[in-house]
């Protein structure tokens, strides 16, 4: 009887109660559903020619990777053996000059930018170019080093190499530190001046330190891209079979890993075909170490 | 203004303050941003060992009369002051005198807690460093971090982040960042609006215990904080007679007088909250 009672208050009450409970089929669900499903595939083909191109370097260049090809030099038409040593150094040294190049000057024209006078006209021009030079082809770059030192020197150079490289890198470093150093809080700039710092100290001692994790992934991330290009390297380090010999070395053609990819992969011969493989998969090993190192040294301390 | 002037009349008669006892002698005369008129008129001795609170509705300009202080409005480009702020004798606005050293003897505090993103360490002993102590760094930190009542919260983790603390905690670090130099004057603006009541609580009864050793002025927006902390209270108004909202000094006196028998008009309407 009470049970009748119980559940004919029950049904009477269902009748007024909001309906909560979905059909996962319904046509709203089903297209969100079918969304969420599109988004995660796009996502995976976002991975895929990264992963594939490692894969296939790995696959194609992994079997020469070993301590001669690492530090012989570059065979010659016959030859069988040899390796990649010179370019490495190579590259390492041209990238090598082109970070001491435009980090400095980089980090010291984004604190202009983020600090001192942001809306200055010049700040303006100089964002403004900054942001034009990250799209410039490099090869312009190239042929800029090419005009005003190459034919000035009288020869190709690991200089020239270099300085064509910092080139390049100058923008990327310039708007990424900008961008890092304006990601300081005001009030944390406003604390140091409270505390009786100069403007030169709140930025060596705050905003400098504080931004710097963004800094140093910007950094990394120039010398990355600039590790990887060719064009630029055409007109300004051309090629060498040698190792770069000393200082004067420097101002000698330059051998580097992405030209010495350009060069042997036209080549007829299987033993360079290899070693242009293996020299992919060098450079792509060492862009990546460079990202990795972006992300951990990227990280905030404190 | 006719409230007004009779209130200065009978402000000045009401209260008078020692003048040895006066550490900052503050003339405002006239206080600018570009063509704004922010603050008029307003003279306030900040007296030395005693909290001065400045009370007033939003926008009369307390804030910008607590920044002016200290010369940290002058990184305000288009900020402009008239008048004199007289500091042991000598006008920190006088053409010789550097903003940044000023700021080194009066510190500031500051509405939102503001510690860098460094240890909790390096942030107490940032000031110290700044003016190249000598003497025993870990000492000092821990001097500091104890009168600002943080000590045994954090003294088994002085190398973690001070932006890991909590909303009381990181101000109770940024009071403890000031006093660490020994600053002669405290301005304190509004320190206890972004938290909650208890650590408003912990923050208040610290800044009586603060006044022992510097003389403190603070700002707030609530009358119950002026009331449990401040020794005397400024009471700023806006008018709106020029064309602007322009702040001014309405009443000063002892904290128990401003609030329980006010001379002015506008003061009593606002301490009896008839407006805010």
């Amino acid at each position: 009887m009470t049970g009748n009672i119980s559940e004919a208050i029950l049904e009477s009450n269902l009748a007024d109660m909001p309906q909560l409970k979905g059909s996962l089929f319904e046509g709203r669900c089903l297209r969100s559903r079918l969304l969420t499903l599109l988004t995660w595939i796009l996502a995976s083909l976002a991975a895929v020619p990264l992963l594939s191109i490692i894969y296939m370097l790995v696959v194609k260049g992994g079997s020469r990777i070993n301590w001669e090809t690492l530090t012989a030099l570059p065979p010659a038409a016959f030859e069988f053996g040899g390796g990649i040593g010179p370019a490495i150094i190579g590259t390492l040294t041209m990238v090598a000059i082109a970070s001491s190049i435009s980090i400095p000057l980089g980090i010291l024209a984004a604190i202009y930018l983020a600090e001192v006078a942001p809306h200055s006209k010049l700040a303006q021009t100089s964002r403004f170019l900054a942001k034009v030079l990250t799209g410039f082809p490099s090869i312009l770059a190239g042929v800029f080093v090419y005009a005003s030192l190459v034919v000035v020197m009288k020869t190709y150079s690991a200089w020239a190499g270099g300085v064509a490289l910092a080139v390049l890198m100058l923008p990327t470093i310039i708007l990424t530190a900008e961008e890092a150093l304006k990601q300081v809080p005001q009030k944390m700039k406003d604390a140091a001046y409270g505390m009786g710092c100069t403007r030169a100290q709140v930025i060596g001692r705050v905003t400098l330190p504080t931004g710097l994790p963004g800094v140093i992934t910007g950094v990394l991330l120039a010398v990355a891209g600039a590790a990887g290009e060719s064009a630029p390297l055409l007109f300004t380090a051309l090629f060498s079979t040698y190792y770069i010999n000393g200082l004067e070395g420097l101002s000698e053609p330059t051998s580097s890993l992405s030209i010495l990819i350009y060069n042997f992969s036209g080549m007829p011969y299987d033993n360079q075909i290899e070693l242009a493989w293996t020299a992919s998969l060098v450079l792509v090993m060492m862009i990546l170490v460079l990202n990795v190192l972006a992300r951990v040294l990227g990280r905030r301390k404190y | 203004m006719t409230a007004t002037e009779a209130s200065a009349k009978n402000e000045a008669a009401a209260w008078s303050v020692d003048q040895q006892k006066i550490v900052m002698d503050c003339q405002l005369r006239r206080i600018f941003y570009g063509d704004f008129l922010a603050v008029r008129d307003s003279i306030l001795p900040i007296e030395k060992n005693k909290i001065t609170g400045f009370i007033g509705p939003s926008g009369c300009g307390k804030s910008t009369v607590l920044r002016s202080l200290n010369r940290m409005n002058d990184l305000i480009p288009a900020f402009r002051f008239e008048g004199s702020v007289h500091y042991h004798g000598q006008d920190i606005y006088d053409k010789a005198v550097d903003p940044v050293l000023v700021r080194r003897y009066i510190g500031m505090v500051f509405q939102q807690p503001n510690p860098f993103s460094m240890s909790i360490y390096d942030n107490v002993a940032f000031g110290l460093r700044l003016n190249r102590y000598k003497g025993d760094l870990d000492e000092r930190v821990e001097k500091a971090l104890r009168s600002a009542a943080l000590w045994t919260e954090v003294k088994d983790k002085l190398k973690k982040s001070g932006l890991s603390l909590s909303g009381g905690q990181q101000q109770r670090l940024c009071i403890a960042r000031a006093v660490a130099t020994e600053p002669d004057v405290l301005l304190m603006d509004e320190p206890c609006s972004a938290l909650d009541p208890i650590a408003t609580r912990q923050v208040e009864e610290l800044m009586l215990g603060l006044k022992e050793h510097y003389s403190v002025a603070l700002v707030t927006h609530n009358m119950q904080q002026a009331t449990r902390v401040a020794d005397t209270t400024a009471f700023f108004s806006v008018d709106m007679s020029q064309g602007g909202r322009t702040g001014h000094l309405v009443e000063m006196g002892e904290t128990r007088q401003v609030f329980e028998d006010p001379q002015a008009v506008l003061t009593k309407e606002y301490v009896s909250g008839e407006f805010s």
